[in-house]
């Protein structure tokens, strides 16, 4: 088993915290796991993205030109990266930011309108836990259980009056796929 | 032992005030502006000292008053930034003072590109400063073996009196990966009885400096280093086979491409193709009869070095080690572009294609 | 038998390489007495730069580093920074300081660093054979001004001390001359003063000692003395620039 995943963005969208955050899932469920921004400039505004691999093999190359599933954040994203998705791969679309389709047929695409289910839940903020949860409900890869302990941890002591919030947003985002 | 997961730049310098690292001075340059940024956070509370100089020069020459003075001290920088600093290197050198170098390589040359590259290799491997001299450099390959060569390194430097620099590349400073922080075997080290600390009762003066003015004393000072040196090169040589031992080809990589190699024998390997990989870990000194040992096998036909530079830096030293015993194809990609799984797959065939 | 002088502690008995009617021997004993009188020595740790003082490692008792050109405050602040307790001084020329190590002396200063710099300004680079210095004259002949420094080629000298006075982490500029006995006096008194207030932990120390070259200048001892009475003091003017506890 091996993900290759290209998280996309605006800067300051969290992708590249997305990509963090699986990371540490994978991390906590055993796997081997790399991550790496892109980085310069368009951290300040531009499209930042992030490459993930989680697999239960040691990882060699922790960036790649080809890659199982997409996570567009902004429509340059989409445009972007859509080629380079392996056939038979996933695209999870930030459906309230991109209005373009995900053009090719041998793709699974996910939209998920993670900034109205972030309004609904109570705090913009929250959006990339929503894309989280569609994620996970959708690859299988990682257990639900993982995601939402690491969300315990993530938010300790003062900060957890914001735990259940972002669980909310997490199994929101799963039932988006499910 | 829990998986911490960690930014290669942060690790760096958390392995270093774990190794006992006393002081840092440091420049902010992308992309390892992270290891003084930790340091200025933590080392202070480790009880050390960081200082943000006002150049690249003024911060290995602080490195060169502390070490002198019998301190830990280390600095970090990329490229344009580890340029600056071989003035104070090669002071080091001569005076045979122990630092530690982060050198987390972007692109060049000049102010080229704050992407990954690897086109340092001749300046770390060569001296890069004035004079003869050598320092030991470890090139890792991935966050965990950054953190333990970090730790490492003081030791090394501390037993040889000597510099010693960690090459890594933008990549390898950028991205996480979880590591443990396993304990890393100590050395047996001598006394700092030289160091310029103050007399406090001594009988003498010790004096640290690079300059012996009369050339017979400047002759003997070389012939001592260069002894030293033969040591080093005797016990600190290290590298890493990857299913070598039925190759047909072998890649030579260090530092980032070796890892993509890595995907690349798998694909290989499961198409029947028996390719290995040879991976230096220490740069200088190179792991020369290891790797000429390697090209006498009747097994290896061709040889495909892969780098982040163009002009084929390592390639110098590989064709050294094979000495024309077998093929040697080149695979370079520079300027924060870095060799893909899919060309080096290419390459190893067309090689195989030629000798076969 | 009383002793009435005797040679000082801080210095060794190594023969100073120095020529015939260069001050530098006189600086490195005020120098050294200064340690040994304010009891100093047995810690104190000293950086020597490149120019003709290189040797002074040589003639100080106490430990020593000599330094890449012009980089002594950079070497003396990795130093004081990890050993705060210890007396630590830079002793540099005008070529060393003023020109490549103009970076450092600037930004040791800035910091506040507490250490002290010993300034020799000659006016010209010894070591090398008298090339033009940043302190060299209007006028004044060198290797490389051979008709006599310009404003058009070279722009006007700078005053250090006054320079670095500027900055609030020097809390201590002087400026003397050992020409004669007075004014030795006159020097050792600041030398003293810029350790007692580095060991207060006040700030960056600085004393710029205005000396002879007479090998460069292409005079007697005693005619480049006078040269320096008549042409540097009234340019580099002696006294104390700075001195923060006397402000306040």
């Amino acid at each position: 088993m091996k993900k290759e995943i290209i998280i996309s963005g605006f800067g300051g969208q969290g992708g590249l915290a997305i990509g963090k955050n699986l990371a540490e899932a994978g991390m906590a469920e055993g796997l081997n796991v790399t991550w790496a921004p892109s980085y310069g400039p368009e951290m300040r505004g531009g499209t930042a993205n992030c490459s993930v691999v989680l697999s239960d093999k040691p990882v060699g190359s922790p960036v790649f030109a080809r890659f199982t599933e997409l996570i567009a954040l902004n429509e340059p994203s989409l445009s972007k990266f859509e080629e380079g998705v392996l056939p038979g791969g996933s695209v999870f679309v930030n459906s309230d930011v991109v209005t373009d389709r995900v053009s090719r047929s041998d793709l699974t695409a996910y939209y998920i309108p993670c900034a109205k289910i972030a309004e609904e839940v109570g705090n913009p903020k929250v959006g990339n836990m929503v894309m989280l949860g569609a994620y996970v409900a959708a690859t299988k890869i990682l257990k639900p259980e993982t995601i939402e302990a690491m969300i315990q941890s993530m938010f300790a002591g003062p900060k957890a009056k914001f735990i259940p919030l972002n669980i909310e947003a997490f199994r929101r985002g799963m039932a988006c796929v499910q | 032992m829990e998986k911490e997961l960690w930014k290669g730049n942060e690790a760096i310098a958390e392995a270093a005030i774990r190794a006992g690292c006393d002081c840092f001075f440091g420049y902010p340059i992308t992309p390892q502006s992270e290891v003084p940024e930790y340091m200025s956070a933590h080392l202070p509370k480790a009880g050390g000292v960081f200082v943000q100089s006002e150049s690249e020069l003024a911060a290995i020459n602080m490195v060169y008053g502390a070490a002198g003075a019998g301190m830990r001290a280390m600095t970090s920088s990329s490229s344009p930034g580890v340029s600056l600093k071989q003035e104070g290197i090669t002071y080091l050198a001569g005076a045979e003072l122990p630092a530690v170098i982060i050198n987390c390589m972007r692109g060049g040359p000049g102010l080229g590109t704050i992407q990954p590259a690897q086109g340092d290799y001749y300046q770390a491997t060569r001296g890069g400063g004035n004079g003869d001299y050598r320092t030991v450099v470890l090139a890792p390959s991935n966050v965990q073996e950054t953190v333990d060569f970090v730790q490492e390194a003081f030791d090394i430097a501390d037993q040889y009196r000597n510099p010693v620099m960690v090459l890594c590349d933008g990549l390898i400073g950028q991205m996480m990966e979880p590591i443990e922080w396993h304990p890393v075997k100590k050395r047996a080290l001598p006394p700092k009885d030289w160091a310029a600390c103050g007399r406090k009762g001594r009988d003498h003066h010790n004096i640290i400096t690079s300059i012996f003015i009369a050339a017979e004393e400047c002759s003997d000072h070389n012939d001592h280093l260069t002894a030293k040196y033969a040591e080093m090169e005797k016990n600190e040589v290290r590298w890493e086979e990857v299913q070598c031992e039925d190759a047909e080809i072998v890649i030579t990589a260090y530092g980032t491409p070796a890892r993509i190699a890595l995907t690349a024998l798998d694909t290989l390997r499961a198409e029947g193709i028996k390719a290995g990989l040879f991976r230096p870990i220490t740069l200088w000194p190179f792991p020369e009869k290891a790797l000429h040992t390697l090209a006498e096998q009747d097994h290896v036909k061709a040889f495909v070095d892969v780098e982040m530079s163009t002009t084929g830096q390592m390639l110098d030293d590989v064709r050294l080690a094979v000495e024309g015993r077998k093929p040697i194809r080149y695979l370079g990609r520079a300027g924060g572009v870095m060799p893909t799984v899919e060309e080096m797959i290419d390459l190893v065939k067309s090689a195989l294609k030629e000798v076969k | 038998m009383a002793v009435v002088y005797e040679k000082s502690k801080g210095l060794t008995d190594a023969e100073l390489h120095y020529c015939p009617g260069c001050h530098h021997g006189i600086i490195h004993k005020l120098v050294a007495e200064s340690l040994v009188e304010l009891g100093l020595l047995d810690g104190a740790i000293g950086i020597c730069p490149v120019g003709c003082s290189v040797f002074a490692y040589n003639y100080f008792s106490c430990d020593m580093l000599e330094a890449s050109h012009g980089r002594a405050p950079a070497v003396a602040t990795g130093i004081k920074r990890t050993h705060p307790d210890q007396a630590v001084f830079t002793y540099q020329g005008d070529g060393d300081l003023a020109s490549i190590g103009a970076a450092e002396i600037v930004h040791a200063a800035m910091r506040g660093e507490k250490f002290t710099t010993i300034f020799v300004n000659n006016a010209i680079y010894g070591m090398t054979g008298g090339q033009m210095a940043p302190t060299t004259l209007i006028g004044q002949k060198a290797t490389t001004c051979q008709s006599g420094r310009t404003v058009e080629q070279a722009g006007m000298p700078i005053r250090v001390a006054e320079m670095l006075s500027t900055l609030d982490g020097c809390v201590y500029a002087e400026r003397v001359c050992v020409t004669d006995i007075a004014n030795i006096n006159k020097a050792k008194r600041a030398i003293k003063k810029a350790f007692e207030k580095q060991m207060n932990r006040e700030g960056f120390t600085f004393v710029e000692v205005l000396s002879t070259c007479p090998t460069n200048w292409g005079m007697t001892p005693l005619k480049a003395v006078q040269w320096l009475k008549d042409n540097m003091i009234p340019y580099y003017p002696l006294g104390v620039i700075k001195d923060k506890g006397l402000e306040v």
